[in-house]
């Protein structure tokens, strides 16, 4: 028998507590898929964070920290710092990276800090139950904007073209995954941004619009379609910085 | 041996980078700011990396992945940057990270001033940042200690698999004196680090975490800290005493410790037969020695710059037997000697009476 499709290493076989529908579970294997495919499983450190994906640390067989609200990018920093030659990545939500951990992504990102970050933004607080977060859409309902996010709520933060600007961003790019398709162009995103940190260029980091069922209060089918159709209207998919021949 | 002219905070990245430190975080803030400028200029020549954070949250934080990966790191702050911290150091705790953290103490609350202090104490000994946990807190009192400290500092922590703070203050951090470059002698045997995070080569993955969803769970991993927090308090008490034939002893660390001398001489030439318990380790602290020292002595005088913090541990240790007096100073004033005479010499002249 050939088999065509296996688990990959960098996975254990712990099974995922993701909601049905949700795409963090896509996401996780998207990246395990990626290290074992660049060989890089042996020396990989991850960086989980606060959100549902706390508990990243049981999914990725890998050595792996978990890090305070918003300060994985922090912690990725003292590691790789540390171990310069090891590969190190974070993996954070809309809440972690764009509310309490703004300060540290920019920061990592302004320095050019040798790190790639996978950036799972579903436009809302999905471990705490569905509060808004600095990416939720305008008119978006949540627990904290019952009537819908207005104006006094802010306006959401498109994090991936604010951190193009800086110059010490190699790669930045933003992905989905509301089809096969979409799905195959997120890894080619995810392995441009392992590369760039394995050819030393600096900070890398991938967007990915991601689902929440649960807290959005649909099934898992028009959730997908919400992605397409309404939330890439306002985040708009694509590479924003590319460095040459990568 | 080399002896030289240092100032505190500069003897203290000397000895940092003579103990093995591979990665320093930190963001300015006086009065600590030659810790950080020494080591931009001398730990790259050494083989480690210096980082200016963007903040205190970053900067422990930063220590928290560094000490994961397996490396000796430090960070080093004042009050208010201390305060920042605090999310770290619980975190660095809760996953049994070895880290030194120095906090060269300045007058607060807020912003408060930039002379030096002692009242960040409670901060210190009592918690801090959230959850149960501890910290080793040692409290030098001369260059020359601020140097012998932080040696000791790494490899408690790396023993023990905890942080350990160096509390210090501005007085000790500014100041220049004579230390001699002692080489480093570890004083523990290093354990291998076979827990940290570099990399599963070899291995099944290592995990860092202070995570315990399951209640029960996270009661067996307060116990284990417990356990050793026990073991700590047991084996790490340090303390020194002057003139342990004294009939009235006065209790202070750091700066403190170093003006009480001064009174103490004073006394002396008074015919008075004073002392001296000056606690090393403020966490743990050293009890046993207080409680010692109830029966033979007249009573306690707690010298702190601050509004009275250790002094409640002095009462706890002499459970209302003895009479313990206080005094302090804030907002970054030194005391002086001859004040502290006076207020002493009220004392005993009062008991007279
Ligand atoms: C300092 C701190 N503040 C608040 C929390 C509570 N908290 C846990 S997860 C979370 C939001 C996470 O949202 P996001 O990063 O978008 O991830 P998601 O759950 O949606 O995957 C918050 C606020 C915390 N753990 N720590
Ligand atoms: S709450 Fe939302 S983000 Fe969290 S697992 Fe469920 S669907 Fe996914």
């Amino acid at each position: 028998m050939v088999q065509i499709l296996t688990r990959p290493e960098s996975l254990t076989t712990t099974p995922f507590h993701y909601c049905p529908g949700c795409t963090h579970g896509i996401a996780h294997r998207l990246i395990a898929e990626v290290i074992d495919e660049l060989g890089l499983g042996e020396k990989t450190i991850g960086v989980a964070s606060v959100g549902c994906s706390v508990l990243a640390y049981d999914y990725f067989n890998l050595d792996m920290q978990q890090a305070a609200h918003g300060r994985a990018p922090a912690v990725a920093t003292g590691i790789k710092r540390s171990l310069p030659d090891r590969i190190v990545f974070t993996y954070q939500g809309d809440g972690d990276l764009a509310s309490i951990g703004m300060g540290e992504i920019v920061h990592a990102a302004g320095r050019g800090e040798n790190i790639t970050v996978i950036f799972i933004n579903n436009s809302i607080y999905g471990m705490t139950g569905g509060q808004m977060a600095p990416t939720t859409l305008m008119g978006q309902k949540t627990t904290t904007t019952p009537q819908g996010r207005k104006r006094e709520n802010g306006f959401p933060l498109k994090v991936s073209e604010m951190l193009a600007t800086l110059d010490g961003a190699a790669y930045i790019a933003r992905v989905s995954l509301t089809d096969p398709g979409q799905v195959v162009k997120a890894k080619k995103a995810i392995k441009h941004a392992f590369t760039v940190q394995k050819r030393e260029l600096g900070f890398s980091m991938v967007e990915i619009l991601s689902t929440c069922p649960t807290n959005w209060g649909m099934s898992p089918v028009i959730a997908l379609n919400y992605v397409k159709d309404v939330m890439t209207r306002y985040y708009p998919l694509g590479e924003f910085k590319k460095p040459e021949g990568v | 041996m080399e002896t030289v002219l240092m100032k505190g905070n500069e003897a203290l990245a000397e000895a940092a980078i003579r103990a093995g430190l591979k990665v320093y975080f930190g963001y300015p803030i006086t009065p600590q700011n030659e810790v950080g400028e020494y080591l931009a200029k001398n730990l790259p020549q050494a083989g480690g990396i210096f980082l200016q954070a963007e903040s205190e949250v970053a900067a422990i934080n930063m220590v928290y992945g560094a000490a994961g990966a397996g490396v000796r790191t430090m960070t080093s702050s004042s009050g208010p940057g201390i305060s920042l911290m605090q999310e770290g150091i619980s975190y660095i705790a809760g996953a049994e990270l070895p880290a030194v953290i120095v906090n060269m103490m300045r007058g607060g609350p807020g912003l408060g001033g930039i002379q030096p202090s002692q009242s960040d104490y409670f901060q210190a000994t009592k918690g801090g940042g959230h959850g149960d946990y501890r910290l080793i807190v040692l409290a030098p009192s001369s260059v020359q200690e601020l140097y012998d400290h932080t040696m000791l500092a790494f490899d408690l922590a790396d023993y023990y698999r905890n942080p350990v703070m160096i509390l210090g203050d501005g007085l000790l951090g500014q100041m220049m004196e004579s230390v001699t470059l002692k080489p480093y002698v570890p004083a523990y045997p290093i354990p291998e680090k076979n827990w940290a995070t570099r990399g599963r080569k070899g291995r099944t993955p290592n995990i860092i975490n202070s995570l315990y969803l399951d209640p029960e769970k996270l009661y067996l991993h307060n116990q284990k800290l417990f356990t050793k927090y026990r073991e700590i308090e047991e084996k790490e008490v340090r303390v020194e005493i002057i003139n342990e034939s004294a009939e009235f002893f006065f209790v202070a660390y750091g700066s403190s410790a170093r003006i009480s001398l001064k009174v103490i001489e004073f006394l002396k030439e008074k015919g008075i037969n004073a002392g001296l318990i000056r606690p090393i380790t403020l966490w743990p602290f050293p009890s046993a020695t207080i409680r010692e020292k109830v029966l033979k002595s007249q009573g306690f005088m707690v010298i702190e710059m601050s509004m009275g913090q250790m002094v409640e541990d002095v009462e706890r240790a002499v459970m209302g037997q003895k009479p313990v007096y206080f005094y302090g100073t804030a907002g970054g004033i030194v005391p002086s000697p001859q004040k502290i005479l006076a207020k002493t010499l009220e004392i005993f002249e009062g008991r007279e009476k």
